[in-house]
């Protein structure tokens, strides 16, 4: 037991695949035998702590009446929108607010403040201006994820080294050649990183957006099945959030994979 | 003018260069100072000096990736205002493109400034070939070792065909055995191209290898102390560092580093 220990309790020390595979799936069963033993043995009530059948019996109502078709594609497509808008729009100035000084003072003092806004706080005043249908819920999106996104690609821009630069200049670029062809390749892997990144905050963000006048989308199904006190729907909408980001992360960690084979793996 | 005949073989002439700049914190410094110093046509020239001497920036400056803060820098007669092919550099750190293949890189060059992809090839593929790395034209950076990449970087710098070629310590990260094969290697490829260098090291036994002149450097604020030229027979091998020959120039420029490194080194720690 104590040599057991020994080699498996190193720090930064590789284990065994298979003893890395046993821990990660006896941890996994045990959460659901947890589950299982609070809800069905009745030591919690079914108000708190639905039974993992009910939860199952919630996403076959909702798909037999194609409720959650409804409201995941809703909130599917404010997601993207808000989150494409923002990528479109902070890549492009991420780089140059990373690599220029002049753009880094005219940007970076605002992007900091505003960062430190909670969203939340924002949403009286975004109901005001841009009202309270489907764009109100993309603008919350939008401004969560994008001041955050720029920080993140300016630092990505930053951290290009100046010696890739010099060598090209030196070998008869001119700065318009180096920002595209040496300058913009080399941020790519840190883009997509960091759009991996901001996309998994896009969805913390939903149930934010459909706090206010929302008749459709998973944050409102939440929000709706806490009214009432339908436990097991709101466990089946938080599922149905966790499962779409962990899908949309698999996608991007794939895709960066795929398109720059050339780089160091995420 | 007295010096025309020196003056008339001059590829590269550095005249009065000083470079001084003012840190965000702290007081101005004064990097480089009256530097003159010339580097004939297909010479291998080298800078020795102590670390913090200020070399990699005279480099820099040659290459035009810094302006100086007087005096003036004259490639084949044209002054330097601006970097430029004409001088070609290799760096310290590893600056391959890792997006680009070995062959792209080597080919970067030559596609910034038009040369058809046929052509291009060729030219791309002789060099590499002349570094030793055929069969990996297609290796992305990421999978070649410190050696292979700082050949490719040799090979892209020559490939872009160069005026001068610049060399910031390009092996100073590499181990001692890989180290001596490269600088065989550059031996080698010098011999066979005879172009114009300028190589930057603190590694007294490479400069004397290397060099047809080795200048020596001070720190602090940087000078060039003394102009030693290496009369040692070419081809040059690794067997001639143990050569009395060797020995004699080695004893003589240690002395004057060594000198310099513990003034440098007093005024530092007396400094704090």
């Amino acid at each position: 037991m104590a040599s057991f220990l020994n080699a498996y309790v190193a720090p930064k020390k590789d284990i065994p695949r298979g003893a890395y595979l046993t821990t990660s799936t006896v941890v996994a069963i045990s959460m659901i035998v947890v589950w299982c033993a609070l809800s069905y043995g009745g030591l919690v009530r079914a108000d708190f702590l639905p039974t993992p059948g009910a939860v199952i019996g919630a996403a076959v109502a909702g798909i037999d009446d194609g409720s959650l078709l409804v409201n995941t594609t809703v909130s599917v497509t404010e997601i993207m929108s808000g989150f494409v808008i923002a990528s479109i729009l902070s890549v492009p100035l991420g780089i140059l607010m990373g690599s220029f000084k002049i753009v880094e003072a005219a940007i970076e003092p605002v992007t900091n403040f505003v960062r430190y806004l909670p969203v939340s706080a924002l949403i009286p005043l975004l109901i005001l201006w841009v009202g309270i249908d489907m764009s109100e819920k993309i603008t919350v999106i939008f401004i969560g994820t994008f001041f955050q996104q720029l920080i993140l690609i300016a630092d990505v821009s930053r951290l290009v080294p100046q010696d890739l630069l010099d060598v090209s200049y030196t070998l008869g670029a001119n700065r318009r050649t180096v920002v595209a062809r040496v300058l913009i390749p080399a941020t790519m892997p840190g883009v997509m990183d960091t759009l991996r990144v901001t996309l998994g905050w896009a969805w913390t963000y939903l149930v934010v957006a459909e706090l206010v006048a929302a008749n459709k989308g998973l944050g409102y199904f939440i929000l709706n099945s806490m009214r009432g006190l339908f436990t097991e729907q709101i466990f089946l909408g938080i599922m149905v959030i966790g499962l779409l980001g962990l899908i949309t992360d698999q996608i991007f960690k794939f895709l960066r994979n795929r398109l720059m084979p050339w780089a160091a793996s995420s | 003018m007295l010096e025309s005949v020196g003056l008339a073989a001059a590829k590269l002439r550095i005249e009065g260069v000083a470079l001084r700049f003012v840190p965000k914190t702290g007081a101005p410094v004064t990097a480089l100072e009256r530097i003159s110093l010339d580097v004939r046509d297909k010479e291998f020239s080298v800078i020795v000096g102590p670390s913090g001497c200020g070399k990699t920036s005279l480099l820099r400056l040659v290459a035009g990736l810094i302006e100086p803060t007087e005096g003036a820098i004259w490639l084949d007669d044209a002054r330097v205002t601006g970097p430029g092919r004409d001088r070609g550099m290799v760096f310290q750190s590893y600056t391959l493109f890792p997006w680009l293949s070995v062959q792209r890189n080597v080919e970067f060059g030559l596609k910034l400034r038009g040369v058809p992809p046929d052509e291009r090839r060729d030219i791309a593929l002789r060099f590499i070939a002349q570094v030793g790395l055929d069969g990996f034209e297609s290796h992305y950076p990421k999978q070649l070792s410190g050696g292979m990449m700082q050949r490719v970087a040799l090979a892209r710098a020559l490939a872009n065909d160069p005026s001068v070629l610049l060399m910031d310590e390009p092996f100073g990260a590499l181990d001692s055995q890989t180290r001596s094969l490269m600088q065989e290697l550059l031996l080698e490829i010098w011999q066979q191209s005879s172009k114009t260098v300028l190589f930057i090291t603190h590694d007294i036994d490479e400069s004397i290898l290397l060099g047809d002149r080795v200048h020596v450097m001070t720190a602090r604020p940087g000078r060039i102390k003394e102009m030693v030229e290496v009369d040692l027979p070419r081809p040059r091998t690794v067997d001639m560092l143990t050569s009395e020959a060797f020995m004699t120039l080695k004893r003589r420029i240690m002395h004057s580093i060594h000198e310099e490194a513990v003034r440098s080194f007093a005024v530092e720690e007396g400094g704090r």
